[in-house]
């Protein structure tokens, strides 16, 4: 199965027209948004359209700037909510400006940053020697652009918060944004009027790195974005390398990827409950989720010797077998632990009339608002959108389990918790219809020392613990990729938190980012 | 409050408290879960794969096996390691690398394994060392192999590959009892390097006796040369083959 | 039983032969207050001590345990690392009521703990309309709060405090009211009375049975978001507002408000056994005198402190079993439910009393 993809080139001017087509054609979903310099050919952006329908079928289109020195490509903000915060990512990283955008701010760097990094004739060291020791400035203006008559760019600046509005920064340190996550909200008195999420704080430009490293060396960073999905993550990135490169690997080596992936799932909707918890002020269920956790974190540790940073999967295989101890360890988890926390997790938080109170149509989001957002993962699925790729793309041994897609309606907080709780047995199901027969065969492919992936461009998506995790990768044929790009599973929730808070408290702002369970640096990369 | 009655909420609001107060109480009375840490410092098992930090293992002779090749140092991602190496003449008068300093910091390292799984030697591995924290990042860039260190020294080729080819040392001592089958793997390795080259050498030697066959057809001495070059080249190769093969179950059983 | 108005009487006496009278009682008010700051401080200490050793092992943890046997000395380190830690004065506050807040935090609560009986004889203020008196001057320190958040220039802090007067003064409602019904069954507001009566008479949970009981629950409930803990901890909660009102302070400051947090709890269990439980009066069983002349020679403050943290152990209990409740909520749960119920329990007592229905 190869995930090549050949996008449909499409001129800068009939572009919004095409993708409004694609839209109502069907392809309703933006999955990914890629931005990309080809050099010679100028800068430009992939659109990666999907299905939101059970086929979940993908079309990629591509569209080229004509001018490199001041790229330009029309907006599809007002087909996909989404949109917004990926061609502001564009922009960041390639200078590239949407006409009609309504706010071209830089989302990841710094507002005094000089020069885009992502470009490749650009010179970062050099632009930005000093490394700034002031605080930054965090702009306030909003700008649009748009084109006159003459075809000049013209900028229109709006304020981003209206002059009288009680801003309020929650974060970037502050104990319920996980990490290092800055919403500056507006409030009135206890309700939250507007969220404007200001990130970066935790960027690497794990893309722009992975640009200079060999493809075993940017598996290494993959574990670094979501670390409660790290092994999605590489799971994916393996997989685009290897269906890139035409190299099957042996049916042990994809159930075993199965199965990490699960408890990795577990692991990580175990970490929710436990931070939703402490997010509402439950310190004591908090800490039963975590010490539920530790077993599932010395099941890895002995099979691949991580437990947060886990290292396991490799192209082509998996870095160790697995520990002689793992499927009775595995068996005590699912069968044992697993049933006896859930069972303390409904009795003490799930029933609780407080909690109840304050989720039960808290901050819905519909199964509209979610597509055109993007929130995948327990997110889209509370809001009743199928859309589980381990169901309507399998990969790995996917196809060959029988498992249920958990959905529910209304999307609101109680919802969002619901499904990842019920996602947590279905995942145990899941590992016990595999635990037994573990096929027996090679848990490496032979491969040549230096991995090259053949020219062109692919892309490949699994069901990370938080939504659909996308890598689209474009190779020249060297042993580096020519562009790396991670669908990241938490920015559409962190876009979508304006639209989900707005006239709910300040408590539930809490509430809501808990159970939309972003994890920071998957957003920031 | 709640959608149901005024009353219907409270009780039911007062029962789902009672029930998590159950669940606390119950709790109270559960062994508890802290691992108590220097104190369990004996008892804390720590899985054998866990990748503490990066060392050389050397054998009681104070012989590592690095050969100074620096496919590690390439193969990091954050260039942790600094292979330092010397050009030194061995007693035969020939060039070989020789290891000098194997730098590595401990602060860098990303803990990936592309170093451990690419050196061909087996020099490098993980260890389950997990007590790292110094009060000064100097201290974190280490020195793997030990002072007065060196490579372990190949052991004598066996004759079968080729007789004249300058007789290596012999090895200094015998391989550590533990170490037997992982010094005999590499013996073989090493021996199947050889081999091949031997053959291709010999390879080379056919195809230009070729060449001058070729040019001059006529001559019968040429011509009875191309064919023992020939053969002798067929017969290396056949020999490095089996080299290979046999270093190739060595390696195997080593491991 | 041990009467401590005993040793007090003969201090009294013993000074007065040595000095005047004047002096005399500048003596004894200065011994008393040592004494009251002396048990203020160690009543603090146990109880972060307690806490943090309860919450653990619910938690399945086993909480503080590397200094000092079982961690028992950990306390005082946190309270020497505190005394020597910096008071930071911020630019932009309003510095005079930034430092006076804490102050007013911290009498309110030491006022009202003056007000425990401690024992039979061993109460430092007692007069007549004492039940008032301790309702009154508890309410100080929601002004200490109000300011704190005021003076800070922080919009967590100020939003923090906004948080805590909708909230406290709120709950002041619901215990007046308990308070009444349970004076409505005493007939008395003295606190040196109530328990006389009780130690006489039996406790009023008991004389007052299911009407009692229920004001004893409300009382709880109450007393708890009267004093800013969770669930009731939204003033200062966490995880949203970061520290609440007392996010600007530090050192010593800052110790000030934690103090008088965990002695308001402090305050509030002694206050509970006090009026329902009997303070120091002896656990009776009318009829089993043997057994009643057993429990009557256990020392009252014995009495008084295991009744104190056995309310002490139902409060940590319940706070760390339950999820935080949003502001809206704990309005709602004030003037939807515990009002209409403890006004509901006044007309009952009411009621029972008028119609002889108590024990």
């Amino acid at each position: 199965m190869s995930n090549m993809i050949n996008p449909v080139v499409v001129a800068p001017e009939e572009l919004h027209d095409r993708l409004a087509a694609l839209k109502a054609e069907g392809y309703d979903f933006l999955e990914c948004l890629t931005g990309c310099d080809w050099g010679e050919e100028g800068l430009g952006v992939v659109y990666s359209l999907t299905k939101s329908s059970t086929t979940f079928e993908m079309t990629h289109v591509k569209c080229v700037a004509a001018d490199k020195e001041n790229p330009t490509l029309p907006t599809v903000c007002d087909l996909w909510d989404i949109a917004n915060i990926y061609e502001r990512e564009v922009y960041d990283f390639y200078g590239i400006i949407f006409l009609g955008h309504p706010d071209m701010r830089r989302l990841f760097l710094r507002e005094d940053w000089v020069g885009f990094p992502m470009r490749k004739d650009d010179k970062p060291e050099e632009k930005n020697a000093e490394i700034p020791s002031t605080n930054e400035e965090i702009s306030d203006t909003r700008h649009k652009y748009t084109l006159d008559a003459d075809g000049k760019l013209q900028c229109e600046d709006t304020p981003v918060f209206a002059d009288d509005a009680y801003v309020v920064n929650i974060g970037p340190q502050h104990p319920s944004t996980h990490g290092v996550l800055h919403l500056r909200t507006a409030i009135e008195g206890e309700r939250v009027k507007q969220i404007d999420p200001h990130l970066g704080y935790i960027h690497r430009g794990i893309e722009k790195i992975s640009e200079s490293l060999t493809y075993p060396q940017t598996l290494a960073l993959t574990d670094r974005m979501d670390y409660l999905g790290a092994m999605q993550t590489r799971h994916a990135l393996c997989m685009c390398i290897e269906q890139a490169m035409g190299i099957e690997v042996s049916e042990r080596v994809k159930v075993i990827r199965t199965i990490m992936d699960e408890l990795q799932r577990i692991d990580s909707h175990i970490l929710f409950f436990s931070c939703l918890c402490q997010d509402l002020g439950a310190t004591t269920a908090f800490l039963y989720g975590f010490r539920d956790r530790e077993e599932i974190l010395k099941i890895f540790e002995k099979t691949t010797g991580g437990r947060l940073i886990i290292n396991y999967n490799m192209i082509g295989g998996v870095a160790h077998d697995l520990h002689p101890d793992f499927v009775e360890d595995v068996k005590h988890f699912i069968n044992e632990t697993m049933p006896k926390g859930l069972k303390e997790y409904h009795k003490i938080f799930t029933g609780n009339v407080i909690f109840r109170n304050r989720s039960i149509g808290v901050g819905p989001l519909t199964r509209e608002q979610v597509i055109s957002y993007g929130c995948t993962g327990g997110t889209g699925r509370a809001a009743g959108w199928h859309c589980d790729l381990r169901k309507h793309r399998p990969y790995a041994a996917y196809d060959k389990v029988n498992f249920n897609e958990i959905t529910y309606e209304t999307g609101d907080s109680m919802d969002r918790y619901m499904v990842r709780l019920k996602e947590i047995e279905e995942s145990c199901e899941i590992i016990r219809q595999l635990i037994d027969n573990i096929p027996e065969g090679p848990i490496q492919e032979k491969m040549k020392p230096i991995v090259k992936v053949p020219e062109g461009c692919y892309y490949s998506a699994v069901e990370g613990s938080r939504g659909i995790l996308g890598v689209y990768l474009e190779s020249k044929g060297d042993k580096s990729p020519y562009r790396l790009h991670y669908r990241s599973t938490g920015l559409p929730l962190v876009a979508a938190l304006d639209e989900a808070c707005r006239d709910f408290m300040i408590a539930d702002l809490i509430t809501i980012g808990g159970t939309m369970d972003y994890i920071i640096p998957d957003i920031d990369r | 409050m709640a959608n149901t009655s005024y009353f219907a909420g409270l009780v039911g609001g007062i029962k789902s408290l009672c029930n998590g107060l159950s669940v606390t109480f119950r709790e109270l009375w559960t062994p508890k879960v802290t691992e108590r840490y220097p104190e369990n410092r004996k008892e804390n098992h720590i899985p054998e794969r866990f990748r503490g930090t990066l060392v050389m293992p050397h054998n009681e002779k104070n012989e590592h096996k690095c050969i100074g090749c620096g496919i590690c140092q390439m193969q990091c991602p954050n260039g942790t390691i600094k292979v330092v190496t010397e050009m030194v003449e061995t007693a035969d008068g020939k060039k070989k690398k020789q290891l000098v300093r194997y730098e590595y910091d401990h602060g860098c390292c990303m803990y990936c394994m592309l170093c451990t799984r690419a050196c061909p030697q087996g020099a490098i591995e993980f260890s389950n060392e997990y007590e790292g924290s110094v009060f000064d990042r100097k201290v974190l860039v280490k020195v793997l192999n030990h002072p007065g260190s060196k490579c372990v020294e190949k052991p004598a080729r066996p004759a079968v590959a080729k007789p004249a080819a300058p007789a290596a040392t012999p090895a200094a001592a015998a391989p550590a009892a533990g170490n037997e089958a992982k010094a005999k793997a590499e013996k073989l390795v090493a021996a199947a390097k050889k081999a091949e080259e031997n053959a291709a050498a010999a390879r080379a030697a056919a195809n230009e006796a070729k060449v001058a066959a070729e040019a001059n057809p006529g001559d019968a001495a040429l011509q009875e040369a191309l064919a023992q070059a020939e053969a002798k080249a067929v017969k290396l190769e056949t020999a490095a083959k089996t080299f290979a093969q046999k270093a190739a179950e060595a390696v195997e059983a080593a491991k | 039983m041990f009467d401590f108005s005993d040793f007090t009487s003969w201090l009294d006496t013993v000074l007065l032969r040595v000095m005047p009278e004047w002096l005399t009682i500048l003596v004894e008010c200065v011994l008393v207050a040592l004494g009251i700051i002396t048990l203020y401080a160690i009543f603090a200490m146990v109880m972060i001590y307690v806490e943090r050793k309860f919450c653990a092992f619910v938690q399945c943890r086993l909480g503080p345990d590397r200094v000092g046997p079982w961690g028992t000395v950990q306390v005082v380190c946190d309270v020497l690392k505190m005394l020597t830690k910096e008071i930071v004065s911020l630019r932009k506050t309003d510095r005079f009521l930034h430092a006076l807040a804490p102050f007013l935090v911290v009498t309110a609560s030491m006022t009202t703990f003056a007000c425990l009986p401690w024992n039979k004889g061993a109460q430092i203020l007692d007069f007549n309309v004492g039940v008032f008196f301790f309702l009154a001057v508890g309410s100080i320190g929601v002004v200490g709060i109000l300011l704190a958040g005021w003076s800070a220039n922080n919009k967590y802090s100020l939003i923090g405090a906004m948080r805590a007067g909708a909230q406290i003064i709120s709950y002041e409602l619901s215990i007046g009211m308990v308070m009444l019904t349970m004076i409505c069954l005493a007939g008395t507001m003295s606190f040196s009375e109530l328990c006389q009566n009780q130690a006489e008479g039996g406790w009023y949970i008991f004389r007052g049975h299911i009407v009692a009981l229920a004001a004893f629950i409300v009382y709880l409930i109450a007393g708890n978001a009267e004093c800013n803990r969770g669930p009731f901890d939204l003033p200062e909660s966490e995880s949203e507002l970061t520290a609440g009102y007392h996010t600007e302070y530090s050192g010593m400051d800052f110790g000030y408000y934690y103090l008088a947090e965990y002695l308001n709890l402090f305050i509030c269990a002694g206050m509970a056994s006090t009026v329902f439980l009997g303070g120091w009066a002896p656990f009776v069983i009318p009829g089993l005198d043997g057994f009643n002349e057993v429990m009557a020679m256990i020392p009252g403050f014995v009495w008084f402190l295991a009744k104190v943290f056995f309310v002490l152990f139902l409060l940590l209990w319940e706070r760390w079993t339950f999820p935080r409740l949003r502001i809206d909520q704990i309005l709602t749960l004030e003037w939807k439910y515990l009002i209409p119920i403890s006004m509901t329990l006044l007309v009952l007592m009411a009621l029972c009393v008028s119609l002889g229905l108590t024990f």
